[in-house]
C-alpha cells in the first residue's frame, strides 16, 4: 500500500482521501486568494489569514488539456501513456475562482455552470513508491445533469 | 503633435532559420534599419533591446560596433518589443537623445512555451497547468458562452490569417488554408485546434526613432507615433497562468492599454484604418477587437463573416499574418506588428497593401502575465 503525497506543500491539505485548498483571506477587505499569499492585490492591506477554500462551486470556463505537456515540469504521463484532462476555473462562491485540472475530458460533458466538487488526481509514483497527487475538480456526485 | 518619428525599419524573415542564432538575427534586423534610413550604427545615441530566449540584447553591440552608447535591456514577457519601443520613445521625449533604435529578437524551441516554477515547489507545472494555450482556450469558452461567437468564427479568422501571410515574403506560414482545414485540424486545447494557434519560433526587428522635426534627415517618408501605452494586470482581470482570478471583473490591461493610447493620441477607434492586434490564437484577436474598443463584445460574429477584417475590410486587422501566420518570437513579435504598419503607412505593403493609402495605424501586444502594449503611428 503505497503512501499519498501532495505534489507540493502549502497547496492543499488531505484529510480522509479529500483535498482542501489553502487560501488566504484579507483581514481588511475579506479578499480570498490562492494559493496562500501575503499582501493583498486588492486593497494593498499586508494581513491576511489562512482559509480553507470550499470544496464545491460551479465551472465558470474550462477547456481540455488535449497534447503532453512538456515534462518536466509534467508530472504525469506523458508520450503515449498521456492521457487528455480538462482544465478549468471553478467559482467557489463567495470567495474566489479556482484554477484545477477536470477529471472529465470529454467537450460534450462539460458545461459552464455544472456543479462540481474537489477530488484527489494521481500524477505519478515518486522514487520513494508514493503515489503523487494533485486537486481536481470532477462533477458533482450529487447532482448529476446540472444545467448551465 | 508628436515629437517622434519612425525613421527606419528592419527585419529579418520570421519562422525557423537554422544556423542562425535569436541574437544573428537581431543583428540582421539592425543592420537593414539602419540600411534603410542610410544611417549608421555610431550615429545611434542609445538602444533598447529585449529577448527572451535570445540572450541579452546588449551584448551585440561586439557585433554591430563598441560606439559605447547605452544600450538597456528590457524583459517584459510577449509586450517586450512593444517595452523597447515605448522606453525609446520616452527616450527621444524627455529630451535625453535625438536618435536611437529599438531591437526585438527570438528564438525560441519548438512547442508550447516550457514554463517551470521552482525546483520542488512547481506544484503548477507538475500537475499541468502551467501551458498559456490552456488559459486561450478557457478564456475564448467563455466568452464564445457569453456573446455568441463560434467556432466557424474562430476559422475564419485563421483561414484569414495565412491568406494574409501569403502576401507577405516575410512570414513563416505562407500557405492559404482554407476555414474547412483550420477546423478539421488536430484539437489542441478545446475549442481551439492546431491552425488556431500560433507557434512560439524566430524572428528579428529593429527600428530607428528619432526627434519628429528631425525626422527628414534620416527619411522623406517618415511615420510619426502618436501614442504608446503599456499597462499591467489590475485587480479582477483574467490573465494567463493565474492559479486563481477574483469573481469581481475588470476589462483588463488591453482596455487600459488602449484607452491611454487613444488619449494620447487624440483620436478615437473610428479614425484607425489599418490595426495589428495579438492574436496568439484565433480567439484572441476576435475578444481583442472589442477590448482595444473597435466594436462592442459579440458584434465581431457579424463583422468578420461580413469581411469587415479583411484587407480590403472596413478595419483591416493582421495585414501581415499575424502571430498566426509569422509565430511568435516573444522579444520581435510587438516591434513586428510595427514594422507592418509603417509598411501600410509607407504605401510598400506590396500585395496585402490596405487600398486608400491608410493614415493611422494601430498595434496592441498582450501576454503573460498580463500585460499590454498599444502604438498608433501616422503619417
Amino acid at each position: 500500500m503505497s503512501t499519498t503525497v501532495a505534489v507540493a506543500d502549502g497547496i492543499f491539505s488531505i484529510e480522509d482521501g479529500r483535498p482542501k485548498l489553502l487560501g488566504s483571506r484579507c483581514t481588511n477587505c475579506g479578499n480570498h486568494m490562492f494559493p496562500r499569499q501575503s499582501g493583498c492585490p486588492k486593497c494593498m492591506f499586508d494581513q491576511q489569514e489562512d482559509v480553507e477554500l470550499a470544496t464545491t462551486g460551479t465551472l465558470w470556463t474550462w477547456t481540455v488539456q488535449a497534447f503532453p505537456p512538456k515534462s518536466p515540469p509534467y508530472l504525469g504521463p506523458t508520450g503515449d501513456d498521456f492521457v487528455p484532462y480538462g482544465v478549468g476555473y471553478v467559482e467557489l462562491p463567495g470567495q474566489l475562482r479556482v484554477e484545477a485540472r477536470l477529471t472529465e475530458s470529454d467537450p460534450d460533458k462539460l458545461v459552464i455552470g455544472m456543479e462540481m466538487e474537489l477530488v484527489l488526481e494521481p500524477l505519478c509514483i515518486d522514487e520513494d513508491g508514493n503515489q503523487v497527487v494533485t486537486y481536481a475538480f470532477a462533477p458533482s456526485t450529487s447532482s448529476e445533469g446540472a444545467s448551465s | 503633435m508628436s515629437k517622434v518619428a519612425i525613421v527606419g525599419i528592419g527585419m529579418h524573415e520570421f519562422g525557423r532559420t537554422e544556423g542562425v542564432s535569436g541574437m544573428d538575427q537581431g543583428v540582421i534586423a539592425v543592420r537593414r534599419a539602419l540600411a534603410d534610413c542610410g544611417t549608421q550604427w555610431s550615429d545611434m545615441q542609445f538602444a533598447v533591446g529585449g529577448s527572451m530566449d535570445g540572450g541579452a540584447a546588449d551584448t551585440m553591440v561586439s557585433r554591430v560596433g563598441l560606439t559605447g552608447l547605452p544600450f538597456t535591456n528590457v524583459v517584459n514577457g510577449c509586450a517586450t518589443g512593444g517595452t523597447a519601443l515605448a522606453q525609446a520613445v520616452n527616450t527621444i521625449e524627455s529630451g535625453a537623445a535625438d536618435v536611437g533604435i529599438a531591437i526585438g529578437f527570438d528564438k525560441h524551441e519548438p512547442g508550447a512555451f516550457r514554463i517551470r516554477g521552482p525546483r520542488g515547489k512547481d506544484w503548477y507545472g507538475g500537475s499541468g497547468l502551467a501551458l498559456t494555450t490552456q488559459f486561450f482556450g478557457m478564456k475564448i469558452t467563455r466568452y464564445m458562452h457569453d456573446y455568441g461567437i463560434t467556432q466557424q468564427t474562430l476559422a475564419r479568422v485563421a483561414s484569414k490569417a495565412f491568406r494574409n501571410g501569403s502576401l507577405n515574403p516575410m512570414a513563416w506560414r505562407r500557405k492559404p488554408l482554407s476555414e474547412q482545414e483550420v477546423l478539421d485540424s488536430l484539437m489542441l486545447s478545446y475549442p481551439l485546434t492546431q491552425y488556431m494557434f500560433c507557434s512560439p519560433g524566430e524572428g528579428g526587428v529593429a527600428m530607428i526613432v528619432c526627434r519628429a522635426d528631425r525626422a527628414k534627415e534620416y527619411t522623406d517618408r517618415p511615420v510619426f507615433l502618436q501614442a504608446a501605452a503599456v499597462r499591467t494586470r489590475k485587480f479582477g482581470s483574467f490573465e494567463v497562468l493565474a492559479p486563481s482570478i477574483s469573481i469581481e471583473r475588470d476589462p483588463g490591461p488591453t482596455a487600459a492599454a488602449s484607452r491611454a493610447a487613444f488619449e494620447m493620441a487624440g483620436i478615437g477607434p473610428e479614425d484607425v484604418d489599418v490595426a495589428q492586434l495579438q492574436d496568439t490564437e484565433a480567439g484572441a484577436e476576435i475578444m481583442h477587437m472589442a477590448e482595444n474598443g473597435f466594436c462592442e463584445h459579440g458584434e465581431q460574429e457579424e463583422m468578420i463573416a461580413n469581411g469587415e477584417t479583411e484587407i480590403t475590410g472596413r478595419l483591416p486587422v493582421n495585414t501581415d499574418g499575424g502571430c498566426l501566420a509569422n509565430g511568435e518570437p516573444i522579444g520581435a513579435s510587438g516591434l513586428r506588428q510595427v514594422y507592418e504598419n509603417v509598411l501600410q503607412l509607407r504605401g510598400d505593403a506590396g500585395e496585402r497593401q490596405v487600398p486608400n493609402e491608410p493614415k493611422v495605424a494601430y498595434t496592441h501586444v498582450y501576454g503573460a502575465p498580463g500585460i499590454s502594449g498599444v502604438t498608433i503611428l501616422s503619417r
